[in-house]
Order: structure tokens, then sequence, then C-alpha cells
């Protein structure tokens, strides 16, 4: 039965999510949220269950209407695919209970939605079907599609607001979305061309094979796609579209956006650098670290100086995602530690988490306090003592401080650059997560201000009450991110090391 | 899990889970709030007892916990640990007690408290650390946890004071993560032995294991406010006074002390650091810091200011009875390690009743006050004269070791070091007492907050922290060869763990 599940796990898993969002936009924004956090609930037993038996028994396969590949599509899911829908799932479901509470409250009665909150449910919900798919996907035109897919989605929730400065976020996302997808696209063409495929485990030997002797075609096939897939990832200098569309957003679909979506091309860039482009790609790794250097860099003085909140925890993300890509030169690298791209993914997960935690706070203060600037969170601790937690809780594992998901990904990297002589990389490092402290202090420090008498009774008059499921949802996910460092490092790792 | 696995998880808990369960209690509920908070403290007495009991009868407890492959949080309660685990238990009943009668009625109690336990698991984690790893975690979770305890009043001011104490720490706390990361790609694991475990990496790594020497005790070293990294001491002072006795006594700088005792002990090993030149110019910035704490002191009105830089300097007492060389200086180290802590609690449960009771403030207002305070006052006395090293108090004994191990050293200026701050202590300290005691009082306090009630002075949960801890610094004085003193158990350590013969 349990195996049959397992079996079942794959479709169901893009099933689900697609079958709820159609459903979602049919009923309506009211019971659309329950059936698409029900749906998310039963989704995220099945990432679990596809976790342990990828665990105890390696990857899983599944044909999708029985006819395999090279004439089908395979789904495939490895540990890396299996750690990435886990974290999709549980911050997916996490994020829904937040908005369902947060959207809901905008409104007097329950037929009555903000057309940010009507359109929300069924955009979300394809979205996870959207990234589902593409952490199944065995092909690179597949991933092509599910990049699109992902894309559209996200630019439609950015847009959903319906404000000016949302639209014109949206449509900045957009062009750096068709960018991104154009130039993959036209990769994954020349590629075909050169080697006639384009399933990965088909590739994969191709190039290694002709690797003495790289054709430029191919040379350039590669740089492309993963020109594009950097562009969708906002690593620096392509993050110019990230701060507007998510620092603009409502806080669910900035949360989803941080802490998911640039996830996915991320872990694209990492599965075809390490996969089949390796020997194409080996001069260039440094290229990505030190890009991701300067990200960190520029994204936490970014943060340090933005005046609204929102901003601050955007930026925030272009320096977090920072730390995923200069692991890749470590990762080519051959150790005998902890597998460098367990590590990344670590670092994946405590990111998702935290960030997810802290764009809900940031929500949950804005709504509370009327204002977005930075100099108006004065008086949050007496307030909003458990979302202020919860913002608390997520900044110490995004400056990596223990006993954080964070920290011990951290800790990992330094060793790992450490072992490879690679100073300057724990130089970068150490000074991002104190840079990170800066700008997150920031926050803390002016929430701990007192309030004089007269504008405390001032702001309770106007204030908005976030419902309490609406903190609690984000303080799980804060939570989580701390817990991640004491108890899911172990099997986190050895799920992904095992398999790639 | 068997019970020596059990009863160390058990002694982290006994803080911890209390501090979690207060965090959700309303602020309404004050009797809930302070019975768990003193089941806490005396579930944490008992359980402590018992590891005292079971140690010194050759038992060994700990457990460890993997986070990653290869990394393991670590933890054991040795001889060493046991006499700084037990010094935060004893003193932070008597902190707490002195917390729920300083902040009757005041707002936010259940974050003050709440961080409060916070605190002391961190301090308990960092005791019981069996690595360097575990160390780390525990140390940055202090920092942590006594952010919001320092930001508590929400004024300027007190953002100030965070901010400061913050950008020293998290400083400090980057510098420590470099130089274990560091060791620990060398020695591939970072767990405290007895002689120190990087010997092996001799001869061809001297200039390496120097510079991991310097950041982890510049890591530390922010903590135990070694000069120049003191800098957020005196500014941390606008906490309340509960605060203050932990941020001194009870928690931070002995966090950082001790972290220095660990390091040069158990990391890199007293002959090893004594090779490689490391223990001289640790000392002499000891001696420094000690002078210059005390000369800072003198210049002070504001009375919780004088009492931070001399702070600074008794720390580093520690600190210099660690860096001698030989079996006497350690023992002088270590039991100072206990006696600064129960005398500079006192220190601060006094100036903070002087503030609670009269609005007293400044070392100028202090006219008189022993006529209408005594008992705070004799507790304040005791105290200060331990401070000084008067005869028969506990600093004398500190004091005595700490000049004995330095002429058996043969750093005889250490020596002239300690007298000259003796005498820069008695000089900060006997005006003060001349003051309270002989200078006839004003005809009325800057603010009395708190009236006289027959024969108690102030509010019953502020007189009796001070009195009992003064008292147990006296016994300690006293009867330095007792079995339950601090002089017995360190000399224990100094024969059992470093296999020294005392004299």
């Amino acid at each position: 039965m349990i195996e049959h599940l397992t079996h079942l796990a794959l479709p169901l898993l893009i099933l689900l999510p697609l079958t709820s969002a159609a459903l979602a936009f049919a009923l309506g924004p009211g019971r659309g949220a329950s059936l698409v956090i029900a749906s998310s609930a039963l989704q995220l037993l099945l990432a679990l269950l596809l976790a342990a038996t990828i665990g105890s028994a390696g990857p899983s396969h599944h044909a999708a209407g029985g006819w395999g590949a090279p004439l089908g599509i395979d789904l495939v899911a490895d540990g890396l695919a299996a750690a990435m829908l886990l974290l999709t799932q549980g911050v997916a479901l996490a994020l829904f209970v937040f908005a369902r509470g947060y959207f809901h409250q905008d409104s007097q009665d329950a037929d009555h939605w903000a057309p940010a909150g009507r359109y929300f449910w069924p955009l979300a919900s394809f979205l996870v079907a959207g990234m589902n798919a593409l952490y199944l996907s065995e092909d690179i035109f597949n991933l092509y599609v599910t990049l699109e897919l992902v894309g559209l989605a996200a630019v439609g929730l950015v847009a959903s607001g319906g404000g000016a400065t949302q639209t014109a976020a949206a449509l900045r996302y957009l062009f750096a979305a068709i960018l991104g997808s154009g130039a993959y696209l036209l990769g994954v063409a020349l590629l075909y061309g050169s080697y006639g495929s384009v399933s990965i485990a088909a590739l994969t030997p191709a190039i290694a094979a002709s690797a003495p002797a790289v054709t430029t075609v191919a040379l350039v096939a590669a740089l492309l796609m993963v020109t594009g897939l950097l562009i969708k990832s906002a690593l620096f200098p392509f993050h110019f579209w990230l701060p507007p569309a998510h620092g603009g957003s409502p806080a669910p679909v900035s949360a989803l956006l941080s802490a998911l979506v640039v996830k996915a091309s991320i872990y694209l860039v990492l599965r075809l650098w390490l996969g089949p482009l390796q020997p194409l790609l080996a001069p260039f790794a440094w290229l990505p670290a030190i890009l991701g250097a300067s990200a960190i860099l520029w994204g936490s003085w970014q943060a340090i100086r933005a005046e609204r909140l929102k901003l601050l925890v955007a930026y925030s993300t272009v320096a977090q995602l920072g730390y995923l890509f200069i692991a890749l030169p470590l990762a080519a690298a051959s150790t005998t530690g902890v597998a460098p791209v367990a590590i990344v993914t670590l670092q994946a997960v405590a990111h998702g988490l935290a960030k997810a935690a802290m764009f809900a706070a940031a929500g949950i203060i804005l709504h509370a306090t009327g204002r977005d600037r930075v100099s108006d969170v004065a008086g949050i601790a007496e307030r909003l003592p458990l979302t202020l937690f919860t913002f608390a809780l997520a900044g110490v594992s995004l400056m990596g401080l223990p006993p954080s998901g964070g920290f011990l990904a951290k800790w990992l990297l330094i060793d790992l650059a450490l072992a490879q002589g690679q100073w300057w990389l724990v130089a970068v490092i150490i000074a991002g997560g104190l840079l990170a402290a800066v700008y997150i202090f920031r926050v803390l420090r002016q929430a701990f201000l007192n309030l004089p008498e007269a504008e405390i009774e001032a702001e309770h008059q106007k204030a908005r009450v976030v419902p309490r499921s609406a903190e609690w949802a984000a303080f799980a996910l804060a939570a989580s991110s701390i817990l991640l460092g004491i108890f899911g490092g172990v099997p986190l790792l050895q799920l992904v090391g095992g398999s790639v | 899990m068997t019970f020596n696995e059990l009863l160390p998880l058990l002694v982290l808990c006994s803080s911890l889970l209390p501090g979690l369960a207060i965090f959700i209690l309303p602020e309404r509920q004050h009797r809930l709030r302070t019975g768990l908070n003193l089941f806490g403290a005396v579930a944490k007495i008992v359980l402590v007892s018992m590891l005292l009991v079971g140690v010194q009868a050759g038992e060994s407890y700990g457990f460890r916990h993997a986070v990653a492959p290869g990394l393991e949080l670590v933890f054991k309660a040795d001889a060493l640990g046991l006499l700084f685990i037990t010094l935060s238990t004893v003193l932070w009943l008597f902190t707490t007690l002195y917390a729920i009668g300083y902040l009757e009625d005041a707002p936010h109690r259940s974050r003050f408290f709440g961080f409060f336990s916070l605190c002391v698991t961190a301090t308990i984690g960092i005791a019981m650390a069996g690595n360097l790893f575990t160390f780390f975690v525990f140390y940055e979770l202090l920092t942590l946890a006594t952010f919001p305890l320092v930001a508590h009043r929400g004024t300027p001011d007190a953002k100030q004071g965070a901010t400061v104490y913050l950008a020293y720490t998290l400083a400090g706390g980057a510098a420590l993560l470099t130089g274990i990361v560091w060791l620990e790609s060398l020695t591939h694991h970072t767990g405290f032995t007895h002689g120190g475990f990087v010997a092996g990496l001799l001869p061809g790594n001297e200039s390496t294991l120097v510079a991991i020497f310097v950041l982890l005790i510049a890591g530390v070293g922010v903590k135990a406010a070694i000069v120049p990294l003191h800098g957020w001491l005196p500014k941390a002072m606008v906490a309340p006074a509960p605060v203050s006795a932990l941020l001194h006594a009870v928690a931070v700088v002995k966090a950082g002390a001790f972290g220095v005792v660990r390091i040069v002990y158990e990391v890199f090993g007293i002959d090893t650091a004594q090779a490689l030149g490391l223990l001289t110019p640790l000392a002499a910035i000891a001696a420094f810091t000690i002078i210059w704490g005390s000369v800072f002191a003198l210049f002070q009105d504001k009375l919780k200011k004088r009492l931070a830089y001399s702070t600074i300097s008794q720390v580093s007492y520690i600190v210099l009875g660690t860096a001698l060389f030989g079996p006497i200086g350690t023992i002088g180290g270590l039991v100072h390690l206990v006696h600064q802590g129960v005398m500079k609690s006192t220190l601060f449960f006094a100036a903070g009743n002087y503030a609670e009771t009269l609005g007293i403030h400044k070392v100028s207002e202090m006219n008189g006050v022993g006529r209408r305070m005594p008992a705070t006052t004799i507790a304040f006395s005791l105290a200060a004269l331990g401070m000084m090293g008067a005869p028969l108090t506990a600093g004398a004994i500190s004091k005595a070791w700490l000049g004995d191990g330095a002429s058996a050293a043969g750093m005889g200026w250490a020596v002239w070091v300690l007298t000259a701050s003796s005498l820069l202590n008695a000089a900060y300290f006997l005006p003060i007492l001349w003051r309270a005691w002989f200078r006839p009082p004003p005809s009325s306090w800057p603010e009395e907050h708190i009236a006289r009630r027959g024969l108690l002075e102030t509010h019953g949960l502020l007189l009796a922290p001070p009195l009992l801890t003064a008292a147990l610094a006296l016994v300690f004085g006293l009867l330095p060869e007792d079995v339950a003193s601090p002089l017995t158990w360190a000399r224990m350590i100094a024969e059992r763990e470093y296999g020294l013969v005392t004299p």
C-alpha cells in the first residue's frame, strides 16, 4: 500500500495543486482557500513519504501515462529533489494558513475579498504545481516549460495587488523572466542540435565523452542556459527586478517568491552545472562565486540603507542568495566531508523557512502600524510580541547565529572553504553574517523603543487586528528554521548527500 | 538514555522549559510566573547538587547529539564546568528573587523573565560544553538572550547601550567562529581535552596556532571585558539592576573568563601555550586591564559605573591566574571566578536597593545612607572589603593564591600589579564606606520610593538576596578549607584535571 502510494506521489504532487488551483478559481476565495490549504497538507504528507522512501531506497521514477523516455515524459525524484519538494510543500502550507488570515482581515465580511486575496489562491496553487513539476522533471525541455509556468504564475501574483507600482514591478519582473527563459530555451535548442537529446540522463555521458574537444556551439549553449537561469535567480548584478517585485507585493506573495520561487531556478543551476554541463563550464566555476560574494556584500549594504521594512527584507534575499552560489567552485572539487550540494541545500532550506517567516512577520507589522518605514516599528515589542519574536528568530537564522539552520549551513560552508584554502570566501561569509546582524538589529532595537503614552493610545485606535492564526503560522516557519539547525541537519544532509 | 546522560540534560531543561513557558504566559499571571521561576531555580539547585556529589565520587556525566555528520553538540559535567555551573545556579536563584522584588508592577515581566531564564540556560550550556563547537553555540545564544534584557527599558539610552553591546559581542563571536573553524580544519575535532589537543601540530604550525589563539582569546575576551575590548560594559549599565548582576557576576563576563580558562588549559594546554610564548603576553594584558579598570573606577561618580569598571579589573584576575604558569595561580584564578561572582552580585544588589528605595544613583549622594539602610550597607561593605582583599575575606584568599602563584611562576611583577590594584580598590571603595557610615545623612533623599516599615528598610525581596550573598562571601572567607568551599573544589580541579600537585 505504502509502496503504491509512493509510486503515485510523483504525479500526485503535480496533479493535486493543479486541480485545486482550478477548483479554487471556480469556488472563489472563501472555500478555495480551505481547499488549497487541505491540498497542501496532503502534498506535505506525500513529500514526507517520498523523502522517507528515497532516503532508504534511492531515487524514485514514474513514467507518465505509462510511456517511458525517450517517447514519454519521465518524472524523477532523487534526494535533492525530495528536499526541495519538502521545502516547497512545508513553506507553502504555512504561508497559505498565514495568507488566509492576512487577506481575510482586509475585508469585513467573508464574501468581500480584496483583489489580491481573490486571485491569490488559484495563482499560488498553480505556482506550487509548476515548482513541483520543475523538481520532478528529468529533461531540459520540460524544465523550460515548468520554468515558464512558475514565472507566469509568479508575475501574476505580483500584479494581483493592482496598484500602479505593483503593475510596474510586475512588468519589470515579466521582462526579466522572459529574458531569462528565452536565453535558457535558446541554449536548450543549441544543445539539442549538438547532442540530439534533451534528457539529462542521456546528455551527461554524451557531453562528458565530447569534453576534450568542446565545440563552440555547446559552450555557447551552456553559457546561455546558465545566464538565463542566473537572471531568473536574481544573482547580482541581475537582481534589479527582485527588490521591487518582492518588496512591493502583498506579504504572502513576497514570502512565496523570496522563499521558494527563486530557489527553483537556483536548483536548476546547481543541477545542470554539477551535472551534464560540468565538463563545459568547469573553467567558469569562479564566476558565480565572485558574483555570489558581491551579492552578499551589495545586498546586505542595500538592506542596511533601506528605509522601508519590506525593501530591507527583499534586499536581504539578494544577499542571502549569494551564499548559494559561492559554494559552486567548492562543489566541483572532490571533498571527503559533507557533500557540498547538501550544504547548499541546507542553506536554501534554512533561508526558505526564515525568509518566509520574516516576510510574513513584516506583513503583520505593516498591517498593524499601517506604515512601512523601519523607523515606524517602534513600540512593536509591546504590541506584537509574538510577531517580533518571529522576526527575530528568522533573523537569527539569516545572520547565521546558532542554533539555527542558517548557522549550521554557514559553519559547514566555512569548513568547506577552509579545507580548500579559500580564505577570501571565509572572509566574505563572516562579513556577510555581521552585515546581516546590522540590518536585522536595526529593526529589532527600534522595535524595543517605548512609545509615549499618548501615541500608544493613538496606535491602538487605528490598529487593525491580525488573526492569531496568521501570527502563529509565521512563528511556526521561524521556529522550524531554528529547529532545523538542531534536529534537521543530519537527516537532510544524508538525504541530499547520498543522492548527488 | 542512562541516568548519567539524562542528568545534564535535565539541568539544561530546568531553566529552558520554565523560560519558554513564561514567554507565553499573559502578563497578569504574576503568581504562576513566580512559581515557574522559583520551581526552575530550585529544581536546578537540586539537580546540580546531585551532579556535585556524583562528580566528587568520580562519576562522569554527559551526552552528545549530532547536528550534522561529524559535528556534535557534546555536553559533559566535569569538575571545572561544575564550578561555574554551581556559581550560576546559586546566583540565579538569588537574582531571580531579587528581580521579582525589583520588577514588581513593572511592564513586560513575561519577556524579562523568559529571556532571563534563557540567559542562564546559555550559561549552563557554556559551562557544560564538551567541545569548542558547543561552547560557541551557547556563547552566541548568550549574546542573543541578553540583548532584550539590556534593551529592556525601551529608552533611547537603552537602545544605544544594547547596540554597543551587540557590536562588541557579535564582532567577538565572529573572531571566535573563525578561530574555531580554522582549528577544526587542522585537528578535525574540537573536544576539550585535559592538557590540550593541539600539541600534535607542533612543530611546524607555530604561527598558525598563535593566530588561532589570538582569534579565540579575542573572541572570549570581549565578554570577559579585557582592555581594549571592554567598551560595551560601562554602556550596558543602562540595564535594570538584576540584569547588571547577571551580566557582571552570573553570566556574561564569567562566560568570557571561563572561556579563557577552557582555551588555555583544554584546547592549547598550559605547556603548549607556554612553549608558544603565549602566556606572558596574556598575563601582561590581564595585568594592564586590572590596573586600567581600577584607575577608571576612581573617577566615576555614578555608583553603577564605578562598579562596572571594578568588574573589568576584577575579572582579569581570573585571566591572570590562568596565564600564570603553575598550579597555584590556576587555583587562585578559579577560586576568584566564584568569589568575584558572589561579591559583585552583592554590590549590584545593594546598588539597586539604594536606587529603588531612595533614588540614589551617585556616590556623592550616599552620605549617611548606612543609617537609613543599615542591612544593605553592611552587605555592601562586606563585599567591598572583600574586593579590596581585606584580611579574612574571600578576596584575600583569591589574592593570596594569585600572588603566590605569580612568585612561583617567576613573574614577580604580577605581585606588584596585585598590590597596586588592592590599593586602588581601597581608594575607590573606602570613600564610599566613609560616606555611608560616617557622614551625616541629608535632610531628604533624592527620591524616596519605598518607605521604612519597622525593621524592613526596603522591600523584603530586595533585602534578602544581598544579605544571603554577603553571608556566602563571608563564609568563603572565614572557612576556606571547608569541604564545600570553592577553594577546596578549585584545588580538586587542579589536582584531578591537570595532574598538578598542590601544596
